[in-house]
């Protein structure tokens, strides 16, 4: 077996042409921050009942993406699994890369984002949102240190294996806080329940590992570089499996919530009612995000192609948005039930299904979020040695016929 | 860095002292606006006035309440400066009146909602910075200098309480300052209570004849609302979250 080479990507062509375009996207998202911040909330979709809109959606996609893309290099630091250990650079460059575009999005879509230094320096330790902001200024430090230990010389593998194992507990710590961030709103019929610490982790495993296999099914062969068609495969089995344990745990959390009497009223908002919300649900996260790819990657394992594999990670993105979104938006479109036997009205929408329409500054601001974690994935792997040379079968694996 | 606050009730006042000590710029700037009097921006000089032996609540009598009747809220925006500007989903409102119609009887009834003040307040909880506070004579407020606007408080309220200033103010009152990008609800009328008066919403009620509304000291056993609260029943909205409402429902 070879020995795994790592080398900065030389930029080429297509690679600069990305950078242009994530350039483009981000400096539109700077704009439509400028304009949101001079006129105020108003020019964006969100209002009184929907308060946190399309950023939040981007902004915790990517942020509960960002823990789950550190998978790959979890599975091969601490679990040993030696095949994985050629990608585990590139899984922590990955995951710091999104993480930071999520933030991104969610401080410029403050109210006051110039009052950042405030949310730094003081905290309220009751507040999940305050723990967040010390798990998210941890995590960078110890996938930082991760990546360090395992690309300088002469370290240890002892010492690899437990940076790892700590980057692998903060990671789980930091998706159990950002469940909790909706867990704990004990007002609202769609947020109160305790799985959604749980589900937000193994969501996390299936959006992050479809946003890694993604990404290397691209890098890959943009950079001239061969990744074997086992490897791809593997990785797509361990998605099929994720993708499984999420419809699992949606399953469990409408049910428990439909067998509650208080909370069956917004279970058949979502689930029945033939709005926007009940269209997302079943296409977009059950289907397009969770059978269709789920039965890609687990019918025929033994057969699924590099592309196959690609095009469920898609999917499951695709769907992931759709479940992010009917959870953040659908929760809050839903009414709070402050009089339970009561019809109400009132000039401030009480008792209404909320409406909520996006404008071009939400979505410029989400893609920039996106596009400001290709861009620091992309810069890492042209400035440091991330990737590797080869990711043919043969050269993880001796045993595997070469091709 | 400066140790966090604690949200424990004995040590906030002090917390916000020392931290208004520290912010000398915000101070300025807001003397200038208006001298002496802008304290719910900071919650600092609006703390130390509170009475922590006091905890002020409201009874409102629902079948005092008439569902035509406006009064409390245009009183309310007149003296705290907000106003509804034909944007229904983004203008502020700081009260309102909600119209009730029972599923079952068909009982109606009219009802003013605001910020219920709670003793246990999940706004307050989940605030990041600190900005959502509680004084410990009850009242619950927003610390608009450092309040980030991150809308945390507005999931997490049951009452649907509070708004975000969606676009830039005009024409602020000197009582109730209030900025773009930050969040605000019913303050109490903290400014007319640490002067010893009553709330604008509660004087315009008694004004109309109606007399729905009572407002007054909770923890004072000979106060009209304590005896009213002890002798008739009264409840406090979505008591099955035990937030504990400082306004409290009666006839409902
Ligand atoms: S009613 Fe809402 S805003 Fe007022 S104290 Fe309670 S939770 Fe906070
Ligand atoms: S919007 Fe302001 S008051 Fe509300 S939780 Fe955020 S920082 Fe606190």
């Amino acid at each position: 077996m070879d020995r795994t080479v790592y080398r900065e990507v030389k930029p080429t062509p297509a690679i600069w042409l990305m950078a242009v375009i994530a350039a483009a996207f981000v400096g539109a998202a700077g704009l439509a921050v400028l304009y949101i911040e001079h006129h105020g909330h108003i020019v964006t979709g969100m209002n009184n009942q929907i308060v946190w809109g399309l950023p939040h959606v981007f902004a915790i996609f990517l942020i509960v993406a960002a823990s789950g893309a550190l998978n790959v290099a979890s599975i091969a630091s601490v679990f040993g699994k030696i095949e994985n250990k050629p990608m585990a650079r590139y899984s922590g460059l990955l995951s710091i890369a999104l993480l930071a575009g999520g933030l991104a999005v969610l401080v410029l879509d403050l109210g006051r984002p110039d009052r950042l230094i405030v949310a730094m320096t003081t905290y309220n330790f009751t507040s999940i949102f305050a723990w967040n902001v010390i798990l998210y200024n941890g995590f960078f430090a110890v996938v930082g240190a991760y990546l360090f230990v395992q690309m300088a010389r002469n370290i240890s593998p002892k010492v690899v294996r437990s940076v790892g194992t700590a980057a692998f507990v903060w990671r789980l710590a930091l998706t159990t806080g950002t469940g909790s961030i909706f867990g704990w709103l004990v007002a609202r019929p769609g947020y109160d329940a305790a799985i959604m610490a749980p589900l937000f982790i193994i969501m996390s495993f299936s959006f992050g590992l479809a946003f890694f296999i993604l990404v290397l099914g691209t890098t890959f062969p943009m950079t001239g570089r061969y990744i074997g068609p086992n490897l791809v495969k593997r990785l797509g089995r361990l998605l099929g499996v994720f993708a499984v344990a999420v419809l699992y745990f949606t399953a469990i959390r409408h049910l428990t919530n439909l067998y509650a009497a208080e909370h069956a009223d917004f279970e058949y908002f979502i689930l029945f009612s033939g709005s926007i919300y009940t269209k997302l649900f079943w296409i977009g996260q059950v289907l397009i995000g969770g059978v269709i790819p789920a039965a890609m990657l687990l019918r025929h394992a033994e057969n699924t192609t590099k592309g196959q594999v690609i095009l469920a990670s898609v999917l499951i993105i695709i769907g992931g948005f759709a479940h992010l979104y009917g959870i953040i938006i659908g929760g809050q479109a839903f009414p709070l039930e402050i009089f339970p036997m009561y019809e109400v009205t009132s000039t401030f929408a009480d008792g209404q299904i909320n409406g909520y329409t996006p404008t071009i500054y939400e979505w410029a601001l989400g893609m920039g979020g996106v596009a400001l974690a290709v861009m620091i994935a992309g810069m890492g792997v042209v400035a440091l040695r991330i990737l590797p040379m080869n990711l043919s079968d043969r050269n993880i694996d001796p045993t595997e016929p070469d091709f | 860095m400066k140790l966090p606050a604690l949200n424990n009730k004995s040590e906030r006042p002090a917390e916000l002292n020392r931290r208004e000590f520290f912010k000398s710029g915000a101070a300025v700037a807001s003397v200038t606006l208006a001298p002496g009097v802008t304290l719910m921006a900071f919650g600092g000089e609006a703390s130390a006035n509170a009475d922590p032996g006091k905890r002020w609540g409201m009874l409102i009598d629902v079948n005092k309440c008439s569902t035509d009747c406006n009064a409390c809220v245009t009183a309310c925006s007149e003296e705290n400066g907000w106003k509804l500007d034909g944007n229904p989903e983004t203008d502020p409102q700081w009260i309102r009146k909600i119209d009730l119609k029972h599923k079952e009887t068909g009982r109606e009834a009219s009802l003013p909602m605001m910020c219920q003040h709670c003793e246990e307040p999940p706004c307050v909880d989940v605030c990041p910075t600190g900005a959502s506070f509680k004084r410990v004579d009850g009242i619950v407020l927003v610390d608009k200098h450092i309040c980030i606007g991150c809308r945390y408080c507005m999931m997490a309220c049951p009452f649907k309480a509070r708004s975000f200033v969606h676009e830039a103010v005009e024409d602020q009152k000197s009582n109730a300052p209030r900025g773009k990008g930050t969040v605000e609800s019913c303050t109490l009328c903290v400014h007319r209570v640490d002067k010893g008066g009553t709330p604008a919403c509660v004087e315009s009620c008694s004004a109309t004849g109606n007399g729905a509304m009572m407002f007054g000291d909770l923890n004072d056993p000979n106060s009209e609302i304590a005896q009213a609260l002890k002798n008739y029943p009264s409840m406090g909205l979505r008591d099955d979250l035990r937030v504990n409402p400082g306004i409290r429902y009666t006839n409902l």
